[in-house]
């Protein structure tokens, strides 16, 4: 099962019956190791993933919709798109990427991939927010597949640090991932972690900046604004790469070469997002992140759906 | 090794000598050193880390050595490992520990007055308030170098996130021969005759001077060093409070603000035990005024003169 799944990064899953379920392709070894096919379409799948995140946000509008919207295609591409090594069955496996989710509350795209990727049953997508559920309206690692903490923001990245350092310090082969948000880097905390990557060298480490260029109350610009951020980050040493966070093909590629480089530097991806995007009234609205769309409006835009 | 030195001296020797065969230590700086520290940086490099000036950083980096499997020992000063970085460690220690498996230990070197010329900055007053509202934190406060030393095996041995608060100074051995029971918590240095004193960190020096001098007066005061302030065997404490009519507790912290005070306060009152206390600690006030540390503790209400003065008219209450 290991030895399969250590082919190729992928996912290795439990059984056959599964893998025909979602559509994946090629088989690997005993029957129940796979390694993604080219041939599943990150645009369907992202698509899918937007339509079902609408629908929980429609059963508990308690989510953070707008920002969980942005992220979307960053998680497909980490997920199906073969960037991150992880085991559903054991989500603490010790040859997994980790990823780190820092921009928690933006991040309920990854309930209904965690439970279609086999962490969780699929029917916990119906409980979220409720009474006994461990879906809450910011995600924690009571949920399998979380690593950290996260709804406070500004905490992922350095905690992330010294999971690199720790991975590095034990010539241990596998990656750090984080997302955060562009709003979640004015916490000085960051920064300090930003440095600190950058002093020890840790190209195992990548930072996904879920640029939706919007924080809570306004565009990041008009409250603090970044400016040129890769000049910054790269500024600070870090290696950086800027592409479209809603081309999921472009996301895979880019962050498919940013885990094969390793030249001593910590590298970033700036992934251009909309927040609320698809929504009509959440995109290009500065308030999106607080905002809550009427109930009418998801219907239009699920239709007649059988997500429910 | 009975001749005083400092408590980190002691704690980071026994650090340094069980790195060689314990590969699982990792040791995290804040730019704060130390001359046995100094041996640590130059025998394991690839397990020292100086995260700069940067505490909240040091907790971020240590928690994720210690998600890692590392036994981690992050190091500074008091103040700054415990306050400029108070929501790392409840977010990145005490929460993420109740979910997953980790072993930090936080060294704050500078209890209390301890760093006497500093002014309010250094000198620590409020941390052991802030670090018992974290569930999941174990908290020590030994009050002399041989206790210090003895914390490096429980840190290694228990999992989970802790403080050590550890005075700056070279205080004097207390314990010369016996070592005290880590899993009791605490020690009781002497029985009284009505009235027990509970005394934390550099506080049981001066406990144990008063109760000499009050012994030449015909008094005997009980002497407790609770130098576990989180999970002591609450039993056996209970037990030996039993014995008196009166309680009085010292530390160097603010009084009446959530310390060791309100921890016997809650613990009395649970217990339904009939004891009057005396709580003696630092009034709620900065102070900015120069003097040695004994100076400042009488300023305070602290001193031996101070405390021996609110111990007798305590007792004739």
């Amino acid at each position: 099962m290991r030895e399969a799944a250590r082919l190729a990064p992928g996912i290795h899953l439990p059984g056959d019956g599964f893998i025909s379920f979602f559509g994946f392709g090629q088989f690997q070894g005993s029957g129940y190791s796979v390694v993604i096919a080219n041939s599943i379409n990150l645009s369907d799948k992202a698509h899918w993933v937007w339509r079902e995140t609408l629908a929980i946000h429609r059963r508990a509008p308690e989510t953070r919709i707008a920002s969980s919207l942005s992220s979307i295609e960053i998680f497909v591409a980490l997920y199906y798109g073969g960037i991150l090594e992880f085991d559903p069955q054991e989500p603490f496996w010790d040859m997994r990427d980790r990823c780190v989710i820092s921009k928690g509350h933006g991040s309920i795209c990854m309930y209904p991939i965690l439970a279609e990727l086999g962490y969780f049953p699929r029917s916990e997508l119906q409980r979220v927010c409720q009474t006994g559920s461990f879906l809450g309206g910011i995600p924690d690692p009571v949920i399998p597949g979380y690593e950290t903490i996260n709804g406070s923001l500004g905490h992922g990245l350095g905690v992330a640090t010294g999971m690199a350092l720790g991975l590095r310090r034990k010539k241990h082969p596998r990656s750090v991932f984080v997302v955060c948000g562009d709003g979640e880097l004015h916490e000085g905390a960051n920064w300090e972690a930003i440095m600190f990557a950058t002093q020890h060298g840790l190209d195992n480490l990548h930072l996904i900046v879920d640029d939706n260029k919007t924080a809570m109350l306004d565009y990041t610009d008009n409250i603090l604004s970044h400016q040129d951020l890769a000049a910054r980050l790269e500024a600070f040493g870090w290696q950086t790469v800027r592409c479209d966070g809603h081309d999921t093909d472009a996301l895979q590629t880019v962050l498919s070469q940013m885990k094969s480089t390793n030249s001593g530097q910590p590298k970033a991806l700036l992934a251009s997002t909309i927040k609320g995007r698809g929504v009509p009234g959440l995109e290009n609205q500065p308030l999106a992140h607080i905002l809550n769309p009427k109930r009418e409006l998801l219907d239009s835009l699920l239709g007649d759906s059988s997500d429910e | 090794m009975n001749k005083p030195r400092a408590m980190r001296d002691e704690l980071l020797e026994n650090i340094w000598r069980a790195m060689d065969s314990n590969k699982e230590i990792f040791f995290v700086s804040a730019d704060f050193g130390s001359p046995v520290l100094d041996r640590i940086r130059s025998d394991y490099p690839e397990r020292f880390v100086n995260v700069g000036v940067a505490e909240q950083n040091l907790i971020n980096v240590s928690a994720g050595l210690a998600l890692e499997g590392f036994q981690v020992f992050a190091y500074a000063i008091a103040p700054f490992i415990t306050m400029r970085c108070f929501e790392q460690i409840r977010v990145s220690l005490a929460l993420l520990s109740e979910v997953r498996q980790m072993n930090v230990n936080l060294i704050g070197v500078g209890a209390g007055y301890s760093y006497v010329m500093s002014g309010p900055t250094h000198q620590c007053y409020e941390d052991i308030t802030l670090m018992r509202s974290l569930p999941n934190f174990q908290i020590f406060s030994p009050a002399d170098h041989k206790v210090a030393g003895l914390l490096f095996q429980h840190c290694v041995d228990h999992s989970g996130p802790k403080y050590l608060r550890l005075d700056a100074q070279v205080l004097p051995t207390i314990y010369e021969d016996a070592a005290p029971s880590l899993k009791k918590g605490f020690h009781v240095h002497q029985a009284g005759d009505t009235t027990c004193v509970m005394a934390t960190g550099y506080m049981l020096h001066t406990a144990l001077e008063i109760a000499a001098s009050f012994r030449q007066q015909g008094i005997e005061l009980g002497v407790i060093d609770l130098f576990d302030l989180a999970r002591f065997d609450q039993t056996e404490l209970i037990a030996e409070l039993q014995e008196y009519t009166h309680l009085v507790t010292m530390e160097e912290g603010f009084h009446g603000r959530g310390g060791m005070d309100s921890l016997l306060f809650e613990l009395i009152a649970r217990h339904d035990l009939d004891l009057r206390m005396l709580n003696l600690g630092i009034d709620g006030k900065y102070r900015f005024e120069l003097g040695s540390r004994v100076e400042l503790h009488e300023k305070a209400g602290i001193g031996p003169v101070a405390a021996a003065k609110r111990i007798s008219a305590f007792l004739e209450r």
